[in-house]
């Protein structure tokens, strides 16, 4: 079983390769977004690379779920993501940060929920299943 | 013009892999704009050539069920430069092909030089999709025009 760092470290190459970021970007805290610049094509990009590196399987939604902000869940209220949106987030992106999320609930923080370290535990958690 | 950067199809092993030829005649357009004195094929024109090459071998293993279009090209390197007269192969492997997207690994080859090698990111859309109308459609990678690739790239011998 790979460790932590070896993880990290393949986590990262995958990242320079998809995003053509520097190595001293891809710092686990790093969001994908905001910090790399990922777009939304970027995404499957990286399940993709991520898939071929780890020899997993990441099955669509998984771990970029998908319509999180979807109006009609009630997840959303007034530009801020909802108590049951929450809930629903920790169920769903079990590797996420989203006691910090609820700090400042707002729609647009959400992307922030990606980070390298999310990543790296995600892949962790998949290679131990 | 037709959008066609593919002549016809030499190989087409659906799910694994395909071969498309293109040739360059000095009788296209812009050939003489590009550059005066100096024709040569433009390399935009040749990823366009890898996209369609790779985005019909993408289509058929879903039985062109999605619209494919080019999403991203994480990486592409030319090594040379293709005059008039010449064939580039395009050569795609598929990398992966799921319901939301897929990718493929590309060469162009002319003879045995190597001109040209790329990775293309393709994603599915289809008719139905909300996001359909906000897409150039000039980002689609075939039209049933194209397709047509598939039917009549036969030569004469019936190969």
């Amino acid at each position: 079983m790979s460790s932590s760092e070896e993880i990290f470290e393949k986590v990262q190459e995958t990242l320079v390769d998809a995003l053509g970021v520097d190595d001293e970007d891809v710092t686990p805290e790093a969001t994908l977004v905001g910090d790399l610049g990922a777009e939304s094509i970027d995404f499957l990009d990286i399940v993709f690379r991520l898939e071929k590196n780890f020899d997993v399987k990441i099955p669509r939604g998984e771990l970029f779920p998908e319509n999180l902000a979807a109006a009609d869940a009630g997840f959303v209220d007034d530009g801020k993501i909802t108590e049951k949106g929450l809930s629903e987030l920790r169920v769903r992106m079990p590797h996420a940060n989203v006691d910090k999320l609820a700090e400042a609930p707002q729609v647009e923080n959400l992307q922030d929920l990606f980070t390298v370290e999310f990543i790296v535990k995600f892949v962790e958690n998949k290679l131990n299943q | 013009m037709r959008w066609f950067w593919i002549d016809r199809f030499i190989e087409f092993e659906a799910g694994s892999h395909a071969k498309a030829v293109k040739n360059v005649s000095l009788a296209e357009e812009h050939m003489h704009d590009h550059f005066p004195g100096f024709p040569i094929m433009p390399t935009s024109l040749m990823l366009e050539g890898m996209a369609q090459t790779g985005g019909i071998l993408l289509g058929k293993t879903h039985e062109f069920e999605h619209i494919v279009i080019l999403a991203k090209v994480p990486k592409i390197t030319y090594h040379s430069w293709v005059s008039p007269g010449e064939s580039i192969v395009y050569h795609a492997t598929l990398n992966e092909a799921r319901d939301e997207g897929g990718s493929v690994e590309c060469t162009a080859k002319v003879g045995d030089r190597l001109v040209a090698e790329a990775e293309i990111v393709f994603v599915h859309l289809d008719q139905s999709d909300p996001e359909l109308g906000k897409i150039d459609q000039k980002n689609f990678v075939f039209s049933s025009g194209l397709l047509d690739i598939l039917e009549v790239g036969k030569a004469g011998d019936g190969t």
